[in-house]
């Protein structure tokens, strides 16, 4: 852990946001309606683009190598009661905080909200301030805290602003969500008991905490409560159903937050405390997780199939694409759970595209039936065109950004647990139909009288989809920058939960790293050579310190000419 | 040179960034003229490519991994998008470039008018970058990019005309059943890489000790899945039929000449895997055989003249399959060479027959078209008699190669293969029978107002602009001639041999005398003449023998219907049912039911259901779940 001394960059990514709605909430009430709504649409619009920046800063002065939390701030708070406003971030979630930062200013501006603007706009930036903290709180109270703070808003902006049936699905979303947190809050406190309990200090650090003895009917018991809140959350099956009435019932802002960012809360969740802490448990108990997901999988698409509903079509396809995290979380492979994480990112950008889409279909035609829908890509190609390239992604098509996580969450599982990855696999070719046959009755064919006469995007709607379909195409394409700043958090993760459980990856998954962390002892201890295990086969690795470059560059050669498996790794190492 | 080689998929992708941005401004007919010269680039850059290679000694200083960066990378996964330079992908480039750029020059006259004319050469040039990826990629992963990337323009191109139902449902079917077979290459990919820790291809062939041979039966067999898929093989061919909804020169380019082969092309890349799988060998080689039975007895009884070459196209493909099987994988690459021309040729003549026509795809209100379009029908007959097989075409020497090797290896295939062969000359003698002789059955097709403005009844065929003018004379000059790629008396004079580095050893070279040689040449020629002889003289009398078009044949063996009631039907009432009974009523249903228990247990808290109090609640079920919790783990410790 390093601290950063220089500027407190997470402390403020929190309070930004929170203190924007404060100011949205003032904006003078003697304004003009009109005159106050272009106020706090620009207070709004500055907090989530300020946060942005900072989110942006954040990446680039982050750096990968250790995989460790950084610019972490911790502060005392509640000393007595053990709770410490502790803050980090490391590769797992970056980029959770980038894809949250890009998609807040482009949901507010997509939902151009009539009525009580303050009220929205300080709702959303409220939303925005707990969803940070969520990602970076590394004190369970803390999380815990955030957390629940990401439920008044969402509620709230449901139930404000939502479409005919609101009410209903804020209430079974808050409900449901909130018994989940329930378990969450019992675990939290159990967790922090036992642990006081072991060494006298009552503490809800999760540093801390993941140093505490846990026999495994305990680590059991604290997984299903942690992971039942999450599951929730995210939702994975068959925890899912208050999902698609809140998602179909939100405003465009709510369904692109809720579908989005929170249901990313829930899968991070799993990653960040769940692996960390009871990692027994979760190698216990990861053929179930892994079913579920795979159902889920399945299961959504089979429902999205029969649906004539847009924007429910997409919350099942969620569904799908939450199974995929699982599966790939709990592979608990290098690639697995780096997929998994990178498809976190994907799909909130994913889901932004199509939700936003699915609204400006709504502004144009009142309705998101498929049924009553016909033959839009003829009067609005570009609108059309947006949508396929959200589609395109969804379904996993190579070059889009969908692909690559996809990619790596089954083959991640296939090292691992093949025959899950095989029926999940096969779970690719379900999104192609939903999604072909949705495109086709609401794109394809004559244009209906309604349908013939609606305008293509404005210049305004193109600016707020332009950055989401830039940034699937470049991670489709290019996604090392992400890549390379997952994969050290997520070896350390995976290395511990190894460590704890006595199990191992394939060695395929984790040739390379293996060999540099072996070569890197050998060279400390001043070998000029050493053996390296890769597969069955011992391969005689050569060291040597290059002369000019720092101590941690290694220039490597396979003696052994017989050891292909050695030579291609480090072949591909030296060519780095 | 070799370094120019990236250049070869990078002038396409340039060409449909440009059209796919810049196209509506640029209109018709520049847009085409844009998408056609990116392509002709890419040749230019293959040839040069072609002409570095030849002044390499043989062998491994012919095989150039051209970089570009690390794509994936996660742990012990490292994937580049690299290229991998070899006789075989080279081969692949030259024919696709050269063919693309023909058919989009004919697509310039074909399309004009259309109202998305720039799309069009969009997509096409999206298309040829996907296929280049396809062929040039140096490993499993990127090669599927290229395999997915030809599938979805293919979904776009079939459904181009996307106002009518069909089309659209085509395009849908066809992205369907790719979709489905490709299932079998990312579980191929999976296991190549669990096996191997690579996907590179030179890295995956020097390393196949590590597999065990029944992995490598499983792996070559799920790759072979994959290529059933995209080249329209038992069972999965039926989406290629529909695919003929799209323009012509869509069908000409990628349902005949280039995307369909890509799983010809797959299995030749991956033949140091196949040669050592026995079992695979004879799976692909006898479904080969079977599907080109099959599809040549279907297309003897279809009626749309585009349905018939798309039938044709399943079973040269299936021929080709044939081949790969039997280890005679430059016999394959013949095949698919001289198949791009001549079938690219008959469609390119079926597009400009149809063009002449006002769209009218029947055979039957067809009739008589030498005299009205002398062009369509010299460039159409040659077509003809290269894929009929008649000596000394290109279709007689690529056939006969792979009948050759057929019959010393499998007898039972080659009589099957030769069979097949008897069918071919057939059916397209059919066809030409009904097309370019007879009666004059399309009057009325001419006299209908809807086509032309004119409407007049005394409107006869007329013959296409030179641009389409020009593909055709160049494409019946390579399907005549085509044969001089491998002739087999020349071994000096044999482009087609420096193919053999890249199979090796497990290319199958059979030991045949002279004489069966002789022999075998003789009966495929006489076996060819034999269909013609058959099928002119019937067809071009009458248009109709019922008894030669049974149902059955017509359609297609019923294979829709039977898919639509085992798979489609089912599927979509188990959909209906999960939705509306299992997620509706018994999953949310119980959600519900929990829900309404709790409000009639707390009914006396429904009335104070204002924000403040619910917040209040909030805090005190906080409250007491802390205290429950530090009770529970004081009790439990």
């Amino acid at each position: 852990m390093t601290h950063d001394p220089v500027f407190p960059f997470l402390t403020v990514l929190v309070l930004l946001p929170a203190g924007a709605a404060v100011v949205a909430v003032l904006v003078p009430r003697n304004l003009s309606e009109r005159a106050a709504r272009l106020a706090v649409e620009g207070v709004g619009l500055a907090g989530t683009l300020a946060t942005l920046a900072l989110a942006v800063t954040v990446a680039i002065r982050y750096k990968a190598a250790g995989g460790g939390y950084r610019m972490v701030s911790r502060h005392e708070w509640a000393s007595s009661l053990g709770i410490s406003w502790h803050l980090g971030v490391d590769g797992i979630s970056l980029f959770l905080i980038l894809m949250a930062a890009v998609l807040f200013p482009l949901a507010l501006v997509s939902s151009r909200v009539r009525h009580q603007p303050r009220a929205f706009v300080g709702w959303v930036l409220l939303l925005e301030a707990g969803c940070m903290g969520s990602f970076v709180a590394l004190d369970l109270v803390l999380f815990f805290l955030f957390f629940e703070l990401t439920l008044v808003p969402v509620y709230f902006v449901v139930a404000g602003w939502g479409f005919a049936h609101r009410a209903y699905a804020a209430i079974k979303f808050f409900v449901y969500t909130f018994l989940g947190s329930a378990f969450l809050l019992v675990g939290i406190v159990a967790l922090a008991f036992i642990h006081e309990h072991q060494t006298g200090r009552l503490t809800f650090d999760l540093v801390d905490l993941s140093a505490t003895h846990l026999g495994l009917a305990s680590q059991v018991l604290l997984f299903l409560a942690f992971t039942a809140s999450f599951a929730v959350k995210a939702p994975i099956f068959p925890f899912h159903t208050w999902s698609p009435d809140a998602y179909a019932e939100s405003p465009v802002a709510g369904s692109v937050i809720l579908a989005g960012v929170m249901a990313k809360m829930g899968t991070y969740g799993i990653v960040r405390f769940d692996l960390t802490l009871f990692p027994r448990a979760v190698v216990e108990l990861a053929p179930l997780l892994l079913t579920l997901g795979v159902i889920g999988i399945v299961y959504g698409a089979v429902v999205a199939a029969a649906t004539r509903d847009l924007k429910r079509l997409v919350a099942y396809s969620s569904l799908a694409q939450l199974g995929f995290i699982v599966l790939g979380t709990f592979a608990l492979s290098t690639q697995g759970l780096s997929g998994s994480i990178l498809q976190m990112v994907n799909h909130g950008l994913i889901v932004a595209v199509l939700f936003i889409v699915i609204g400006f279909i709504h502004d144009r035609r009142g309705t998101w039936q498929t049924s009553e829908l016909r033959g839009l890509q003829r009067p609005a190609p570009v609108l059309a065109a947006v949508f396929t390239v959200g589609m395109m992604a969804s379904i996993g098509l190579p070059g889009l950004n969908g692909f690559v996580g996809e990619l790596l969450i089954l083959l991640g599982t296939f090292l691992t647990h093949r025959w899950w990855a095989v029926v999940a696999t096969a779970g690719v070719v379900l999104s192609a139909i939903y999604l072909l046959w949705a495109y086709q009755q609401a794109f394809h064919h004559e244009p209906d009288p309604k349908s013939a006469s609606i305008r293509d995007l404005s210049w305004r709607e193109g600016v707020v989809v332009a950055p989401l379909v830039v940034i699937i195409f470049f991670l489709g394409i290019y996604p090392k920058p992400v890549l390379d700043r997952i994969t050290p958090s997520v070896n350390l993760l995976v290395h511990r939960v190894e460590i704890a459980t006595l199990t191992h990856q394939p060695s395929v998954a984790s040739a390379h790293a293996a060999i540099r962390d072996v070569a890197a002892t050998g060279v400390r201890d001043g070998r000029s050579s050493m053996t390296v295990a890769l597969g069955s086969r011992p391969c005689t690795v050569g060291l040597a310190k290059a002369p000019t470059v720092s101590r941690t560059e290694l220039r490597l050669t396979c003696r052994m000419a017989s050891d292909r498996d050695g030579r291609s790794a480090l072949s591909r190492m030296a060519s780095r | 040179m070799l370094h120019f080689a990236y250049l070869m998929p990078l002038l396409p992708l340039a060409g449909f960034v440009v059209l796919a941005t810049r196209g509506r401004r640029l209109g018709d007919p520049l847009a085409g003229w844009i998408g056609t010269l990116s392509v002709t680039g890419s040749f230019v850059a293959a040839s040069v490519t072609y002409a570095a290679m030849l002044q390499r000694p043989a062998g491994a200083r012919r095989e150039v991994v051209q970089g570009w960066f690390n794509w994936i990378g996660v742990g012990g996964f490292q994937v580049k998008a690299a290229l991998l330079v070899d006789p075989l992908s080279v081969t692949m480039v030259l024919f696709v470039t050269s063919v693309s750029a023909l058919i989009h020059l004919y697509s310039i006259g074909y399309m004009r008018g259309d109202a998305d004319y720039p799309k069009f050469f969009a997509y096409m040039n999206l298309f040829v970058t996907s296929m280049l990826l396809l062929v040039l990629g140096d490993n499993l992963l990127l090669t599927f990019v290229g395999w997915e990337g030809v599938g979805v323009c293919s979904y776009w191109l079939v459904s181009f005309w996307f106002e009518r139902d069909t089309a659209a449902s085509a395009g849908q079917k066809a992205f369907l059943y790719n979709r489905l077979a490709d299932v079998g290459f990312l579980v191929a990919i999976f296991l190549v890489f669990s096996k191997t820790g690579t996907l590179d291809y030179l890295g995956v062939f020097s390393h196949l000790h590590a597999i065990t041979p029944g992995t490598r039966t499983a792996i070559v067999l799920l790759l072979f899945a994959a290529a059933c898929g995209k080249s329209a093989q038992i069972p999965l061919f039926p989406w290629l039929a529909d695919a003929m909804e799209g323009p012509t020169p869509v069908s000409a380019l990628i349902h005949a000449a280039t995307m369909v082969t890509a799983g010809v092309y797959l299995m030749c890349r991956i033949s140091p895997l196949l040669a050592l799988s026995h079992p695979a060998q004879i799976v692909v080689g006898s479904v080969g055989a079977v599907t080109a039975f099959v599809a040549a007895l279907i297309g003897c009884a279809q009626q749309d003249i585009k349905k018939v070459l798309a039938y044709s196209t399943v079973s040269q493909l299936g021929y080709m399959f044939l081949a790969v099987g039997t280890g005679a994988y430059e016999a394959a690459i013949f095949l698919m060479v001289a198949h791009a021309f001549f079938k690219g040729l008959l469609f390119l003549g079926a597009g400009s027959v149809i063009h002449g026509l006002h769209d009218e795809q029947d055979l039957k209100r067809m009739g008589n078209l030498r005299r009205y379009m002398k062009l369509s029908f010299f460039t159409f007959a040659i077509g003809w008699l290269a894929i009929a097989g008649i000596p000394p075409l290109s279709g007689f020497w690529a056939k006969g190669d792979i009948l050759t090797n057929a019959f010393a290896r499998y007898p039972v295939l080659w009589a099957i293969g030769l069979l097949t062969a008897a069918l071919t000359a057939y059916y397209m003698s059919r066809l030409m029978a009904l097309a370019f002789f007879g009666d004059e059955r399309w009057r009325e097709v001419l006299a209908r107002p809807a086509g032309g403005a004119e409407g007049a009844g005394g409107m006869v065929p007329h013959e296409a602009p030179w641009v389409m003018a020009i593909p055709l004379v160049v494409l019946s000059v390579l399907a005549f001639f085509g044969g001089v790629l491998s002739l087999p008396w020349h071994p000096a004079w044999d482009p087609l041999q420096w193919l053999g580095p890249v199979f090796g050893s497990n290319l199958y070279s059979p030991v045949q005398s002279v004489g069966t040689k002789w022999a075998l040449a003789i009966v495929d020629a006489v076996v060819a003449l034999a269909g013609l002889g058959v099928a002119l003289p019937l067809w071009v009398r009458r248009s109709e023998w019922p008894a030669l078009e049974p149902p059955a044949l017509r359609r297609a063996l019923y294979l829709d219907d039977v898919y639509d009631a085992v798979l489609g039907r089912p599927a979509e009432a188990f959909a209906r049912f999960t939705a509306v009974v299992v997620d509706n009523k018994v999953i949310d249903g119980a959600v519900n039911g929990a829900g309404r228990v709790v409000r009639v247990a707390g009914g006396a808290l429904r009335r104070i259901q204002t924000g403040f109090v619910r917040q209040y609640a909030l805090g005190i079920v906080l409250g007491a779940v802390v205290l429950l919790a530090w009770m529970a783990s004081r009790a439990l410790s």
